[in-house]
């Protein structure tokens, strides 16, 4: 007998024409930020999506979480989403497939592990589980990586985190989905902003191709097409839109139990619970809202990946894919209340690292929502930073650590 | 589709050969208050469509040139030197 699965993970609505909140797109953060408003209460919520859920960057991420950062106002912020996902799973009562395999950020040079170094300091200030290994740790936690001395790039240390992990993205955002739903948010997909209308300095609703939808508060999460949703409001925002791109490989035995990262080698890498082995790099180096992938990027991550694991010369590559992202200046994200247009909220410029972001951006975005004042945790992240050039150096761990 | 750039000097080139600057924006006056110049520094228009730009041929003849590009499709639209054309 075939079973069928009688209740959908999320209903159906005609979208109505007003709600208190509008969150423009169905990504990890605009289903985070939903999820916590219906747990604050606050549920006369639609989240309204041109695509299908979680078909943005959330749907293309490697998906990997950890908190090892470097400026004293992203540690405690990535920390405390750290911990959000610990618990995130029986919250939800979603299967995260949440595997805790610890993470290794190899050095290469004195300047990389100068910045490793930095990092073990603050993370360890700040209540973050990393530090400073040698090669003989390095052997112990992945005996397949290549040791030998003599290369272009040898390997001197590398910043362990136990903690850092990787979570099943797609679970993430149906368990979000849910959880939204089930607290009476409306969830629509395939129902595109066209629009952004405004009275006075203030928002006051969304339009789409289905109508006219007022809004005490619209949020934007739209991560790589950020800037055209703030251009519909007037605004210019410090976002440049690059792609970045992974692969997958066949299936093989358990090898590698731990994500390894090499900023020099602009690579990063882990073997899932399938036995793929998932590798993603660095943005592609100009700006496209295309998502094609390219035989170029495949060269340079399949060539990196071998100076890191050279057993793996002759397995094949499965899958390629690009998902974009909204790089901001200073490699961190902007988040709360824009100036000078009251009701409107940005969760963005979460760039190549903002998976692991979702359930404090979101928390802390329904909390500003709900109370009107901005949460100590993401004060530093707002928009007029950059009239105010404060901006939060976390460009420079960047230089010695692959973003994601 | 391959993403080729044309050189001004050099033609049809592989984008790898050359380093992207960036849209074009322009300098404010030295007399501009500081909120105009982080403007300058850091808003951009990110179009999704049409978007002028610079490009560098690092890999050919080292001359910066003026793009214009469909970004949805990374079809280079047109090509020439600053000065030459409208930035
Ligand atoms: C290949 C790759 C690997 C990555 N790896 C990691 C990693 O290991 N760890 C990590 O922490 N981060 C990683 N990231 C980054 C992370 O995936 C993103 O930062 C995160 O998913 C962004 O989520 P979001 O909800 O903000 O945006 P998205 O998931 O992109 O969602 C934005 C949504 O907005 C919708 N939208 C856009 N315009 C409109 C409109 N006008 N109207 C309605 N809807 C609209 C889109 O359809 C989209 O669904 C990676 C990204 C990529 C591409
Ligand atoms: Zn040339």
């Amino acid at each position: 007998m075939m079973v069928f699965r009688k209740n959908r993970m999320w209903g159906k609505h005609p979208l109505r024409d007003a709600y208190d909140v509008v969150i423009v797109g169905a990504g990890v953060h605009g289903l985070s930020t939903a999820y916590y408003l219906g747990q604050m209460g606050i549920s006369n919520v639609a989240v309204l999506d041109k695509g299908y859920l979680g078909g943005g960057a959330s749907a293309r991420s490697t998906a990997i979480i950890r908190s090892n950062y470097l400026t004293a106002e992203a540690i405690p912020f990535f920390r405390e989403s750290h911990k959000l996902y610990q618990g995130l799973a029986s919250e939800l009562s979603f299967n995260l497939l949440f595997d805790e395999m610890g993470r290794l950020d190899i050095g290469h040079s004195e300047s990389s592990v100068y910045w490793l170094r930095l990092r073990a300091e603050f993370n360890q200030l700040l209540g973050v589980d990393s530090r400073i290994i040698g090669p003989a740790e390095i052997k112990k936690l992945a005996p397949q990586i290549d040791l030998r001395e003599g290369k272009t790039l040898p390997i001197m240390a590398a910043l362990y985190h136990p903690p850092a992990g990787v979570v099943r993205h797609d679970a993430v955002v149906w368990g979000l989905a849910r959880g939204a739903d089930r607290a009476g948010v409306e969830i629509h997909p395939f129902t595109e902003v066209t629009g952004i209308t405004r009275r006075n300095g203030r928002v006051t609703g969304v339009e789409t191709p289905a109508g006219r939808v007022s809004a005490g508060m619209v949020v934007s999460a739209t991560a790589g097409w950020t800037s055209t949703v703030t251009a519909m409001a007037g605004l210019d925002v410090p976002i440049v839109t690059f792609p970045l791109q992974a692969c997958v490989t066949e299936p093989v035995k358990p090898f590698v139990h731990i994500t390894i990262s090499s900023a020099d080698l602009h690579v990063y890498v882990y073997q899932t619970d399938r036995g793929e082995l998932v590798i993603g790099g660095p943005v592609d180096p100009y700006s496209t809202y295309s998502q094609r992938s390219t035989l170029d990027m495949l060269q340079e991550l399949a060539a990196s990946t071998l100076e890191l694991l050279p057993a793996l010369r002759d397995i094949k590559i499965m899958r390629q894919w690009a998902g974009l992202c909204d790089m901001t200046p200073d490699y961190a994200p902007i988040m709360g209340q824009v100036d000078g247009l009251d009701g409107f909220i940005l969760n963005c410029g979460w760039g190549t690292w903002g998976f692991k972001a979702a359930p404090a951006s979101g928390r802390t975005t329904a909390e500003l929502i709900a109370t009107g004042r901005t949460p100590d945790l993401i004060r530093p992240f707002a928009l007029s930073r950059f009239d105010d050039n404060a901006l939060v150096n976390e460009r420079a761990a960047a230089i010695a650590a692959a973003i994601h | 589709m391959a993403f080729l750039v044309r050189c001004p000097n050099c033609g049809d080139r592989g984008v790898y050969e050359f380093r992207f600057g960036g849209e074009v924006v322009r300098r404010p006056s030295t007399s501009e208050a500081a909120p105009v110049w982080m403007k300058y520094f850091y808003a951009r228009r990110n179009a999704a469509g049409n978007q002028r730009e610079w490009w560098y041929h690092s890999l050919g003849c080292r001359r910066w040139l003026l793009a214009e590009r469909d970004t949805t499709t990374n079809e280079i639209l047109s090509t020439g030197w600053p000065g030459e054309v409208q930035a």
